[in-house]
């Protein structure tokens, strides 16, 4: 699905991440941590072909990262939902068509998905925020309107950016049972966070497999927790 | 070819994802809507040179005038051998001396009504109209010379080649207003979509995230900008072609000055202003997107 061998990552002259050699197995559930600064969102985007690697192959659905033109890219991204710690939204679109925007820029009939969409907000606890303005959401609103609109298109692979970065435990719990639940439901999942209690707390519940980056390299983490 | 159908099929929501207000927009429509003016000016003048430029050349190739110049007592034998050389030299239509009267006329606008004309020595003439296919003017001469020896041809090429160029000039210099007005107009809509563009980097960040292609992205600048810019040359031209409506109607006093506006179905022709101003925006506006996106990739 999404599989990183010896790739490297060099940025202003110095080496971020290096020999970096991972499969993201169908239905799997990774959380990555690391400190600050230690390469964990760029890992995040060389999966989703935002930054491409400087050595080594990255492999998307089969096929070579560095290879793809930027359709090919734009097509990928489909099929991998993103969801940011700043979550991005057209501030000039309400919730429900921010929500929808995967399904506008493919093209698809957004009035015939309508059911689907309810049904979505209603998953994450918005719908009676469907026609806010994403200013006027609260950080958890925003990141769960995040994931709703990562999920929409139904892809294979969910990356979450320190989703729980911004809101209070209580919100982070109700955010990582959506996480669980899409991964119960067959989609491959990997988290970045620095939050041990919420990684603690997924393992309790499911099986995943924790992984951080040290020293510009991935190491298995799983005995530390 | 797809490009162009993708902009004209109306996608409401793929117009929704670029955000409506910004000053580009003002000068999107202010910049068409005043070349657009211009280009209706400008159409007007080029057409009226061009009109010109055919009627003079019309009416002065076909026709001539012999001047004679002879001692009073030859003047009439002159004429008359004249007149019948030039009824025997094919190409001719017809040849006629004027008349006291008709010489006055052409006079009287340098020494008054009342000149005596004949008093005065002054030259016979004689007007000559050609066929179609014209007259052989040195071979006229030739014959001219050793039968009438006072006789002096004027074929207006002299005068007529210079007024001609002229107004074929002014035609020019007005096709050539109209392209660098296009050429303006695109300037000012890459300037207002790169503008656009960077103004909305995080817009485009955010469509790239969800997997929106950069045929996608470009498509809904390019769109918007094309109808803005039909609209406001629309907006423009309509403006231009009353202003031009308003002008005197031509006359024979005013000249060139009063006939500057279109006439028949030369009226239709700032009809097609708008479409080639949202033309020239589109491509404008695609090669501008094409530019930026690949800059941000």
């Amino acid at each position: 699905m999404i599989e990183l061998e010896n790739v490297a990552y060099s940025y202003g002259g110095g080496e971020l991440l290096s020999d970096l050699s991972i499969k993201l197995a169908p239905g799997s559930f990774h959380f990555l941590t690391g400190p600050s600064g230690a390469g964990k969102s760029t890992f995040l985007k060389l999966c989703y072909a935002a930054l491409m690697p400087t050595a080594g192959q990255v492999r998307l659905f089969g096929a070579d990262a560095r290879a793809m033109d930027r359709d090919a890219i734009a097509l990928v991204r489909r099929r991998v939902g993103v969801v940011h710690q700043d979550c991005q939204f057209l501030d000039h679109l309400p919730l429900i068509e921010n929500v929808a925007l995967p399904l506008t820029v493919s093209g698809k009939d957004v009035a015939r998905e309508e059911t689907n969409l309810k049904d979505l907000l209603h998953w994450v606890g918005l719908t009676n925020r469907a026609s806010a303005l994403p200013p006027e959401l609260s950080g958890g609103e925003r990141q769960r309107a995040a994931l709703a609109r990562a999920v929409i298109m139904a892809p294979d692979v969910v990356l979450a950016d320190e989703p729980t970065g911004n809101i209070d435990w209580e919100m982070s719990q109700r955010l990582l049972q959506l996480l669980i639940e899409l991964n119960r439901m067959g989609k491959t999942i990997m988290v970045a966070t620095h939050d041990l209690a919420l990684i603690r707390a997924a393992k309790a519940q499911v099986q995943a497999r924790v992984l951080r980056i040290s020293n510009r390299r991935l190491q298995l983490a799983g005995a530390d927790l | 070819m797809s490009d162009i159908s993708g902009l004209i099929q109306s996608d409401v929501s793929a117009d929704r994802v670029v955000p409506p207000a910004g000053f580009t927009v003002r000068l999107t429509l202010f910049s068409a809507g005043a070349m657009a003016f211009l280009a209706v000016f400008a159409l007007a003048l080029s057409l009226a040179a061009g009109r010109l430029a055919s009627q003079w050349g019309n009416e002065l190739a076909r026709s001539s005038t012999l001047r004679i110049s002879a001692p009073a007592e030859q003047m009439d034998t002159q004429v008359a051998a004249a007149l019948r050389v030039l009824e025997t030299t094919p190409g001719i239509e017809s040849a006629r001396a004027l008349d006291a009267a008709e010489q006055q006329a052409l006079l009287e606008p340098w020494f008054g009504p009342d000149l005596p004309v004949e008093a005065l020595p002054v030259p016979r003439l004689i007007e000559i109209l050609e066929t179609g296919a014209g007259y052989d003017a040195s071979g006229l001469r030739l014959r001219l010379q050793g039968e009438v020896p006072g006789a002096v041809l004027d074929d207006h090429t002299r005068w007529r080649r210079p007024l001609v160029s002229a107004a074929s000039r002014l035609r020019m210099l007005g096709w050539l207003s109209i392209l660098l007005i296009g050429g303006a107009l695109a300037a000012m809509v890459t300037l207002a979509a790169n503008a656009a563009l960077a103004a909305n980097a995080q817009v485009i960040a955010v469509l790239r995230l969800v997997g929106a292609t950069d045929t996608y992205i470009a498509r809904a600048f390019v769109r918007r900008f094309t109808l803005r810019a039909t609209t406001g040359a629309a907006v423009g031209a309509l403006i231009g072609l009353l202003g031009v409506w308003l002008l005197p109607a031509a006359d024979d006093a005013g000249s060139f000055l009063t006939g500057l506006g279109f006439s028949g179905w030369h009226w239709g022709l700032p009809v097609l202003i708008p479409p080639l101003a949202g033309v020239t925006a589109f491509l404008a506006t695609r090669a501008a997107a094409a530019r930026v996106l690949r800059g941000l990739a």
